[in-house]
């Protein structure tokens, strides 16, 4: 029976890198206890981590895909997992088991197309995966525009990478905001939605739209008041999970379950969705 | 067709708890009955069926999925799953037997529990067939036939003899084993025993109940249903239902810390709990209405969307007798998706 693999069992991760991104979210890498990464996946995966004794909850991987070497977590701290997270230091061992859910069609809806990032806070965090794997097959995508805004700039997360890396690529276009002015800012000072508004796409992309509920119910008022239709968007859904693999039912909306036939759902296939998530 | 006359039933357990561990419904003194294992002299109960479901056997109310040491920050996970011995279930009722099938679904989809697998493959299911359905019953509902009971073996009991046909290689080797027990059997005494049952189930009141309202593709018609409202409102959110359900399989994980290690175990959950879908950020169903239709649109049309055309209810009757309210999946047929009235 013990070499017969089950889903539930996972196995065990190394903390080695503590990155602190935010006031309230920590960026955690993670290896296997040999040093390698425990598990391929795709753009917008997600991972089961746990400490035993603390609990066990689901995480979008932030890291790229195209990244062999190890996995990226950024975490908010909200709940039990996290704040245990959050005190844990480079050495510490955690367990992880995945990759769960259905990624981004990055290989065939997305490609050739332009597209359009939008995230607010820490829903950066899927979309990194995502953003760093279509700029490291840049010549498969066209335009790349990411609008990123959080409360404050404190509050960017990977605000160095964005800056360093991001900006300085040919043909994509980073529009970071936040909430309220502050003294060290002089970027766009204002929400996501407005500024989306504000800056006005063409239609011609595709959008990923990441970030709380509220802003990605006006976000996406927004496009389609922009002329985007539903089915040019994409995001993702987050529900109580435990099982990854849509068997205890926790994240279970209509006749979908989020851990397997999410996290990743066109815009209009949320339509064909009680609203109850 | 065989045959093994009643005066030998208790040699035909003791012969059957040679080889692997029997259970079977046992009374219980408050006039219920459960599944216990048998041992000499246990006498098999006369009730129609169990207050808990035998869906325990593979979905144990609580089981140990793993455990882990901890030491400074390193964690060893240590595996506790071990080959469990072949058993049988006796006595398990049609609407049971298909309660299996329907967690089958669930649990052997890829990627398979090898917890469920493991418990299923070694378990020996021996039903048997109603003769006394009782008014809570509505199997008929769903395609099952009370006389007909599916399983590794299906008994028949009459007066004087117990009837057995073996289904599978797993049943047909476990008669093999009982051939000193057992006789060739007439299927007429089984035809007469059948007929005599079906005249029962035409007279039932649920016989016309229908699933023609529900299935898969309904959720936008039936989702918004005003009657959701009167339904739900008494509900308690006691979870009774979710409980002695044989299909609902909604669980949780939890960690234990023994003092020594911690331990990871799974336990039965029931999405009439408010807990059940509250997370750091907030909870997507915070009423109670929600939760009360998220079970039953889950039976009747998420399920069936998603196992071909499947309904997640048996009719073994089980809420109908044990919600404290008096509220249960039948009421919900005939009002959601079209008033027919009660």
């Amino acid at each position: 029976m013990n070499n017969v693999n089950d889903t539930l069992i996972p196995t065990v991760g190394v903390i080695t890198d503590v990155r602190i991104d935010t006031p309230d979210i920590k960026t955690f890498r993670v290896v296997t206890t040999d040093g390698k990464k425990a598990f391929d996946h795709r753009p917008g995966q997600c991972a089961m981590l746990s400490i035993p004794g603390v609990g066990e909850a689901m995480f979008s991987i932030t890291s790229s895909p195209t990244n062999t070497e190890y996995m990226e977590f950024s975490i908010k701290k909200c709940g039990c997992v996290t704040e245990w997270l959050h005190q844990a230091e480079v050495g510490q061992q955690i367990t992880i088991r995945g990759p769960y859910g259905k990624p981004f069609p990055v290989d065939d809806v997305f490609a050739g197309k332009n597209l359009l990032f939008i995230a607010g806070g820490v829903g950066l965090a899927p979309l990194r995966s995502v953003i760093n794997y279509c700029r490291h097959y840049r010549d498969r995508y066209g335009d790349i525009d990411i609008v990123y805004g959080s409360r404050s700039k404190a509050d960017l997360l990977d605000y160095q990478e964005i800056i360093d890396e991001w900006s300085n690529d040919a043909g994509v276009r980073v529009h970071l905001t936040i909430d309220n002015a502050q003294p060290d800012w002089d970027g766009h000072v204002g929400f996501v939605p407005n500024y989306v508004k504000e800056l006005g796409f063409d239609t011609n992309k595709t959008a990923v739209l990441c970030g709380p509920p509220i802003m990605i119910k006006f976000t996406l008022e927004g496009l389609v008041a922009l002329g985007f239709d539903k089915t040019q968007v994409y995001t993702t859904l987050e529900l109580r999970m435990k099982c990854g693999v849509g068997k205890c039912g926790r994240c279970n909306v209509g006749a979908k379950y989020v851990c397997k036939d999410g996290p990743v759902f066109r815009c209009d296939e949320l339509e064909e969705l009680p609203s109850e998530y | 067709m065989l045959k093994c006359s009643l005066d030998k039933l208790q040699a035909l357990f003791a012969k059957i708890a040679e080889n692997a561990k029997l259970y079977l419904p046992i009374d219980n003194s408050d006039g219920t009955a459960s599944y216990g294992e048998w041992s000499e002299g246990t006498a098999w109960s006369n009730a129609l069926n169990t207050t808990k479901s035998p869906k325990d056997f593979f979905f144990p109310q609580t089981e140990d999925l793993m455990k882990f040491k901890t030491e400074g920050k390193n964690i060893e996970v240590i595996d506790v799953r071990r080959e469990c011995e072949d058993f049988v279930i006796f006595g398990v009722r049609a609407c049971d037997v298909k309660s299996f099938d329907i967690l089958d679904r669930v649990f052997l989809t890829e990627p398979r529990d090898s917890y469920y697998a493991m418990k299923r493959a070694h378990g020996i299911i021996v039903s048997v067939a109603c003769q006394k359905p009782a008014e809570t019953c509505f199997c008929g509902t769903f395609g099952i036939d009370a006389t007909e009971p599916a399983g590794d073996v299906t008994a028949w009991k009459s007066e004087d003899a117990l009837y057995l046909r073996a289904n599978t290689e797993k049943g047909s080797a476990l008669l093999d084993k009982l051939a000193d027990l057992l006789e060739e059997g007439s299927d007429e005494a089984v035809t007469a025993q059948k007929e005599k049952t079906k005249k029962i189930l035409d007279k039932l009141p649920l016989k016309e109940l229908t699933t023609d309202a529900f299935g898969g593709g309904k959720t936008k018609e039936l989702f918004d249903d005003p009657a959701w409202d009167a339904l739900s409102a008494t509900c308690l959110g006691c979870g009774t239902c979710t409980f002695v359900c044989p299909t609902c399989q909604c669980y949780d994980i939890k960690d234990f810390n023994t003092g020594n290690g911690v331990v990871r175990y799974r336990c039965w959950d029931s999405c009439m709990y408010s807990e059940f879908t509250r997370m750091a950020h907030g909870n997507n169903r915070l009423t109670q209405k929600e939760r009360f239709r998220q079970r039953f649109m889950h039976k009747l049309v998420y399920f069936p969307e998603n196992n071909d055309g499947m309904f997640s209810c048996v009719g073994c009757g089980r809420c109908l007798a044990k919600c404290p309210i008096s509220m249960n999946i039948v009421k919900v047929m005939k009002k959601i998706g079209g008033n027919k009235g009660e």
